[in-house]
């Protein structure tokens, strides 16, 4: 993926160094990686996967949130219809990512961006996202960045499958509820202010009460469904202008 | 080591779910302009999807599970490693469950 030809905007640094610093800038959150991922391969293989599947949806899907979403629902047989309707809902926000990173990757021919965005987790795009700001950004650059979350990723999920047999009860432990905790961690990354409170309320009240009194797993999407439904309604051309002021105030 | 073929189905719809959505906001903002009202029901689908996710955990399960995601909580909002939420949770549950 480093490509040969740099694009317009490179910075004069070699292309190697470009890619070392994608892959020190990487560090700190291959140290989370390493948690996230091991916790993740022995959850996966208690819910039934063998570890060749679990490097296997580690490298073809790549996302830590769809993949806990994923064996959360796998069951016997696996409701293939579900999960993928599931990855497609939790990798929304990945839509409005892309569309934020488009501009920075302008200079790049866009063969080579629809493969570059293939390894866009959220680390990766705010980090080139802000390498962009510096006026710094090359694909040799994202190719260390996101190449060495990627290896850290397969490495580190296959490891927690192989270990994954050991824990034989997880509720005994506890361990059941460290869906729960990650979520609510990544919950709170995603808070940018008040005005996300209605829209959560509403998500959280919808999901509740589909969980009481409908079958399967209907409640996430309804949940996500009303969330998404009272942040367009409440949206106002006042709230946009609020917005800006805020993106000005953070810049 | 095995696959089994429904597994290795729902591995790779997952791939080409999670694939879409990565390259879709790219294709669209190279070609259209979104509304101001789309963004914004767009933008709060993550956060949407991952609440209804755990509410009913949280909020209707058992005290345990409520427990466990008002640590979650408390240490995100403090800003520590996703490892002290993670073991946080996992002590008060199993704590509580010995207590009740």
């Amino acid at each position: 993926m480093a490509g040969a030809e740099a694009p317009s905007h490179a910075s004069p640094e070699p292309l190697r160094a470009q890619m070392l610093a994608g892959a020190g800038q990487a560090m700190p959150v291959v140290a989370g990686v390493v948690v996230f991922g091991t916790v993740w391969g022995a959850l996966a293989v208690q819910a039934g996967l063998s570890p060749l599947e679990v490097v296997l949806m580690s490298g073809l899907v790549f996302s830590g949130a769809a993949q806990f979403v994923a064996i959360e629902l796998w069951s016997s047989p696996v409701a293939v219809g579900t999960i993928a309707f599931a990855a497609l809902l939790v990798g929304l926000r990945h839509v409005l990512m892309s569309a934020s990173i488009e501009p920075v990757m302008r200079g790049i021919p866009p063969r080579r961006a629809y493969a570059a965005l293939f390894f866009m987790v959220d680390e990766a795009w705010a980090m080139s996202l802000r390498r962009a700001g510096q006026g710094r950004f090359t694909i040799a650059y994202y190719a260390g960045l996101s190449g060495t979350l990627y290896l850290s990723w397969l490495t580190t999920t296959f490891a927690g499958a192989l270990l994954g047999g050991l824990v034989a009860d997880p509720a005994r432990y506890g361990f059941d509820v460290v869906f729960t905790a990650i979520f609510v961690v990544l919950i709170v990354g995603l808070w940018t202010g008040r005005r996300d409170l209605p829209s959560w309320a509403a998500s959280a009240l919808a999901a509740v009460a589909c969980h009481q009194w409908l079958p399967g797993n209907w409640y996430i999407f309804l949940g996500g469904a009303a969330g998404m439904l009272t942040a367009v309604l409440l949206w106002s051309e006042k709230s946009q202008s609020d917005e800006v002021r805020e993106a000005a105030r953070a810049d | 080591m095995r696959i089994d073929p429904t597994a290795l189905a729902a591995i790779v719809a997952m791939g080409v779910a999670t694939y879409l959505t990565r390259i879709a906001g790219y294709w669209l903002a190279r070609h259209f302009t979104l509304s101001g009202r789309v963004q914004a029901g767009l933008e709060a689908v993550p956060g949407a999807i991952l609440i209804a996710l755990i509410a009913p955990a949280a909020f209707a399960t058992g005290v345990a599970e409520s427990a466990a995601a008002g640590v979650a909580l408390l240490v995100a909002v403090l800003r520590w490693p996703m490892l002290v939420a993670l073991i946080a949770s996992a002590a008060v549950a199993a704590g509580v469950r010995a207590v009740i």
